[in-house]
């Protein structure tokens, strides 16, 4: 299985040739440097760790900098390890998006856009009470009842309710690649993608 | 320029190509228009196997977006009916539009012609 990283560009659409708008994110994915292959004997699982991203060589405190000085390669920003990526690579090789083709279905990760503290009708998609019913007066976007008196005389666990929303590791399967274009280290993702723009995606083949 | 808009003109030139060799000596570029021009666009409609083109020619309402995503709107009366109907501007699936008339309006988008009579439209327009 492959897998890369990327930064998430932006969106636009593509035409077909019989005329089908497709909408579609442009994903900047890789080169990723390997910085290090983990095995079963060595580490206990198999995983590769791949690198991404520029930086400034003096926000790399110094145990990292030994860490990609092994693998032989420049820093970078982001390191992930991908479990399931095959490990016929070794440290220092580059990763880049040629692995991926045309029509692959792919899983991106990534860390939705945060919210903040929103309430249950757009955290939990509740319908909203109407105006004056279960429990609450004249607030239409309150979530009614939490629950009943004296038994249980607590909430339950786990009752959705109000909160901070958005933020979170997403990931979203059977995403589609329209494109790749190699020279350009980008890729053409059919819809959409979790995160804001600039922000890091994982990328795997399903 | 940044790289989202460089996929789109990259986009949109593969559309354009893709026309030119569809095209052939016919090729027309995509004119300069504005809402009022009364323009025709010639639609490539596929049914089954067969081809055909479609005239559509009326009045442009509005044009929108930008880059790859640019729409327009054309309204024509037809058998007495209104008719609107929204193109992405580089759609693979128009072959041409001319500019029939250049009109002379004061608005971006000309959504008061739709209650309007043919007459005064005209009136309006010119």
């Amino acid at each position: 299985m492959s897998a890369i990283l990327g930064r998430k560009i932006g969106m636009t659409s593509i035409f077909t040739e019989d005329g089908v708008q497709i909408p579609c994110t442009v994903i900047e994915a890789g080169p990723c440097p390997v910085i290090q292959v983990k095995t079963v004997d060595n580490d206990g699982y198999n995983a590769v760790q791949l690198g991404f991203g520029e930086i400034k060589p003096k926000l790399v405190n110094k145990p990292l900098k030994g860490h990609f000085k092994k693998a032989k390669v420049n820093p970078t920003r982001y390191i992930r390890e991908f479990r399931s990526m095959h490990l016929d690579v070794k440290p220092g090789d580059l990763v880049t998006v040629e692995q991926f083709s045309k029509g692959d279905k792919i899983k991106i990760t990534g860390k939705s856009k945060g919210r903040g503290f929103q309430g249950v009708v757009k955290r939990h998609h509740f319908g909203g009470v109407g105006m004056t019913t279960h429990g609450q007066s004249d607030r239409p976007r309150a979530p009614g009842s939490i629950g009943s008196s004296s038994y249980p005389s607590r909430v339950f666990k786990g009752l959705r309710m109000a909160g901070r929303m958005g933020g979170k590791r997403t990931t979203v399967r059977n995403l589609t690649i329209i494109d790749i274009l190699p020279d350009r280290n980008l890729m053409l993702v059919k819809g959409s993608v979790p995160g804001a723009i600039n922000s890091l995606l994982e990328i795997t083949k399903q | 320029m940044n790289t989202l808009d460089l996929v789109e003109t990259m986009s949109i030139e593969r559309v354009i190509e893709a026309k030119k060799v569809k095209e052939g000596d016919n090729y027309n570029e995509i004119p300069d228009f504005k809402p009022g021009d009364t323009i025709n666009v010639a639609v490539r409609v596929v049914e089954g196997d067969k081809e055909r083109i479609q005239n559509f020619k009326g009045i442009v309402l509005k044009r929108r977006g930008s880059g790859i995503n640019q729409t327009f709107l054309v309204r024509k009366i037809s058998n007495g009916v209104g008719v609107e109907r929204n193109f992405p501007l580089y759609s693979p699936l128009i072959q041409s539009i001319t500019v029939v008339k250049k009109g002379r309006v004061r608005r971006a988008k000309l959504y008061y012609l739709r209650g309007m009579s043919e007459k005064k439209i005209r009136q309006k327009i010119n």
